[in-house]
């Protein structure tokens, strides 16, 4: 898909920095004229997949983030959220339901969140070396009801 | 993120207020946990009224508290949720284990205007 707009985004892992990446983000995305609940929906996929990369990626450090927003044809949002951090051995596991390699209060939600508030959620990961993950969502507005 | 929390009988009330992350929940879980631990109360109430934002840490803090209250038998109940927060909590499964409200309509707009 051809992209009509795009911005890139370089953050370290501290905590403070979520919620600048979910807001940036979701400014950036504001131009396709979005609903609440949309933009809600990407600032907390975007929120969870920068969480990861504080919390697992860069555990024990401070590593860079690296964020690109892409806007595509048809109103899509493809954000990619990647990290050098440790990577994760199994993605399969990663991304089911209540999995958790942290105790505390991490409910092991972070990957289900992505997927019911995107569309597509991809993650590509290599151990020592990183993750990738790409969000996709359709925005389709708040002048949506009106074409329909 | 600011915390307000204050009793009436039994029952412990927690407004939370600001964005709930997990920059900020660890804060919120400490406060919660020292009051309850002290007051040990039969019922404890989570007012969302002034959440802006919520993500997957909002889902922890809760079933964390909820495993705290529950070991001296304290029910727990979670007040005027944002469409968007009642959405993350349903996610999670959370009304199995506390009681949820939603907030008044367009209670969402307006907290994310701020």
């Amino acid at each position: 898909m051809q992209v009509q707009n795009e911005m890139k985004l370089q953050i370290e892992s501290r905590s403070v920095n979520e919620a600048y990446a979910r807001v940036a983000v979701s400014a950036f995305a504001a131009s396709l004229d979005p609903t609440v609940e949309e933009l809600n929906d990407i600032k907390t996929a975007v929120s969870e997949a920068v969480t990861n990369c504080i919390v697992h990626a860069y555990k024990d450090a401070v590593g860079k983030i690296y964020i690109t927003v892409k806007i595509l044809e048809n109103g899509v949002v493809q954000i990619t959220v990647r990290d050098r951090g440790c990577g994760i051995a199994d993605v399969k596991k990663a991304r089911e339901p209540l999995f958790t390699t942290l105790g505390g209060d991490r409910a092991g939600l972070g990957f289900s969140v992505m997927e019911s508030f995107c569309d597509r959620v991809r993650v590509r990961s290599a151990v020592g070396a990183g993750t990738t993950v790409t969000l996709q969502k359709r925005i389709r507005g708040r002048g949506a009801s009106f074409d329909a | 993120m600011h915390t307000a929390i204050e009793t009436q009988g039994t029952t412990m009330l927690v407004y939370l207020e600001g964005e709930l992350d997990h920059h900020n929940a660890g804060g919120v879980r400490d406060k919660i946990d020292e009051f309850a631990a002290a007051f040990q109360p039969e019922h404890a109430v989570l007012d969302f009224g002034g959440v802006s934002f919520m993500d997957s840490s909002g889902i922890g803090l809760v079933m964390g508290r909820y495993k705290l209250l529950q070991a001296f038998g304290c029910t727990l109940e979670l007040r005027n949720l944002s469409p968007h927060a009642y959405k993350v909590m349903r996610l999670a499964g959370i009304e199995k284990i506390a009681v949820l409200k939603k907030g008044k309509e367009g209670s969402e707009n307006h907290a994310s205007a701020k």
